[in-house]
């Protein structure tokens, strides 16, 4: 089958089960307390109601190709960002870095990407932002907790761009046997790893007791964590067919980048319980901030990347 | 659409997109009643901001109070604030000789109008809150049936900090907390004591 059929088909598939999912919640709704407001099930219909956009969104930028796909995420990353940095306390000294950051930083990141210089790509942020960000900072003559807001600044850089970055970078990666497939690993880490975030979140509301960590997250539970990785590695292990991987590759694969993926949302909890606040942000109806959605693709998506570029570029 | 009707919607559009604002009304609504809205102040956008936030409606009602001496000293800005921010420009200077700040803003609220007030009387540089001006009290002694409504504007001091030219795409947030209530018998002192701790109420804890 060629690349395009098997986007047709696996997308029908996830909108035949939001279709689901939204009659479900619709039942639910009917069931349980029509008419009357009920915090649980509304905020599930407005999750739902948001993978929708969500959903249509990614699959617009896929039709649209690389360009597309790389448009989006630069889009996402901005967002992020942003709410990274509006959370973090920055001083007025550091407004030069931030310019860089957000002006200079991140639209060179996904160009690199659109002219396929992977060399660059994978150490502009790591070494030269690293370098030239804090001495734009020092010029700022402010020595005010100088270390930690450097830190806090390539912090951000690092989880918002340069680690969201290895998602469209994956089409700039040459497989023997799978020329003009790549979209379809675009397709198979977004899936698997939100699959993952749905599942924990599904798992931990049925069956959830135990919490993981009280102190980090209220909301994350082992009963959610072990059946959401455990559901979602069957959904990765389910997708072989549409990867360059066997099917016990692709349930391994999916594994690493569950438990990865669920470490990004946790990683990023302790940082808003320290900052005394619930969401990022506010954009997506249900799920908080841009960041709050995709924290797990930024953990998963570097070391995705890297196991398809050692073991399968040849 | 009037020009100076439709540059204030586009300015307004403008700092809406750059800021993402997200007015959180904690103690009170956005409802039609004559108010002194009072927020600290790190900007030369935040009334801006502020107008932003409120229902249009009510935008065209509220009116920030500016100094003179920055605003009136350009023509470009001198257009901008009386025609399409529609403020109040008082001299700040304490051996001015023209109308008295308090009287200009106490006929506004006699108009039914409400002000946008920086109490701190300065773009601050620094966190937290600089000591209150007097003029506040002055104004609550003379209209007592304005509400007082304390402001917290978040991050705008770091979107587009004094001296900058270009912003920082940051996002805000507007809290509006409960309207001051009055208290029989109050001094000065006390008064803007209160005021400031209410607005710093509404601060996002300092790390």
């Amino acid at each position: 089958m060629n690349a395009s059929s098997d986007l047709f088909t696996v997308f029908a598939g996830i909108f035949g089960l939001l279709a689901v999912f939204s009659l479900i919640g619709a039942g639910l709704k009917w069931r349980i307390s029509p008419g009357a407001p009920h915090a649980v099930i509304d905020n599930l219909n407005a999750r739902i109601k948001a993978w929708w956009a969500m959903i249509a969104l990614i699959g617009a930028a896929i039709w649209l190709g690389k360009g597309g796909v790389i448009a989006l995420f630069a889009f996402i990353s901005f967002q992020c960002l942003r709410e990274f940095i509006s959370l973090t306390h920055t001083r007025i000294g550091d407004h030069r870095a931030l310019l860089w950051s957000f002006f200079v930083f991140l639209p060179a990141q996904y160009i690199l990407i659109g002219i396929d210089w992977y060399g660059l790509f994978s150490i502009l942020i790591p070494v030269y932002a690293f370098l030239l960000l804090p001495i734009s900072a020092s010029l700022g003559a402010d020595t005010t907790r100088f270390l930690e807001r450097a830190a806090k600044v390539q912090w951000g850089l690092m989880i918002c761009v340069y680690c969201l970055s290895h998602v469209p970078a994956l089409l700039t990666l040459d497989i023997d046997g799978y020329a003009g497939r790549n979209m379809l690993l675009i397709v198979f880490l977004v899936l698997t790893v939100q699959s993952s975030d749905v599942f924990q979140y599904v798992w931990g509301k049925l069956i959830g007791k135990r919490k993981v960590s009280p102190a980090i997250s209220p909301s994350k539970t082992v009963e959610g964590l072990v059946g959401g990785v455990l559901t979602s590695t069957a959904v990765g292990a389910a997708l072989w067919w549409i990867t360059p991987f066997t099917a016990l590759e692709a349930a391994l694969i999916a594994l690493v980048i569950n438990v990865m993926g669920f470490f990004g949302g946790f990683v990023l909890s302790a940082i808003k319980r320290d900052r005394g606040v619930k969401d990022w942000g506010s954009m997506i109806e249900g799920h908080g901030g841009m960041l709050d959605r995709v924290d797990s693709i930024s953990f998963s998506a570097p070391i995705f990347f890297h196991i398809v570029r050692y073991w399968w570029v040849a | 659409m009037p020009l100076d009707r439709l540059l204030g919607s586009l300015l307004c559009g403008f700092a809406r997109l750059l800021t993402g604002v997200r007015a959180l009304w904690l103690g009170c609504e956005p409802a039609p009643r004559t108010r002194v809205y009072f927020a600290n102040h790190r900007s030369h956008g935040d009334f801006v901001l502020i107008w932003a936030s409120l229902p249009p409606a009510l935008r065209h009602r509220t009116r920030p109070v500016a100094g003179a001496d920055y605003w009136l000293t350009t023509p470009l800005r001198r257009f901008l604030i009386e025609r399409v921010f529609n403020g109040v420009c008082i001299d700040r200077r304490p051996e001015r000789h023209g109308p008295n700040p308090v009287e200009q803003m106490g006929a506004a609220l006699a108009a039914g109008e409400s002000l946008i007030l920086f109490p701190e009387g300065t773009r601050n540089m620094g966190d937290g809150l600089l000591p209150f001006k007097s003029g506040l009290h002055h104004l609550a002694r003379a209209h007592p049936e304005a509400e007082l409504v304390p402001v917290w504007i978040e991050n705008l001091g770091r979107v587009m900090p004094k001296g900058s030219l270009i912003p920082v795409p940051l996002l805000c947030t507007l809290s509006f907390g409960p309207p001051l209530a009055p208290v029989e018998g109050e001094s000065r002192d006390a008064f803007l004591t209160r005021a400031r701790a209410a607005l710093l109420d509404l601060a996002p804890p300092a790390d």
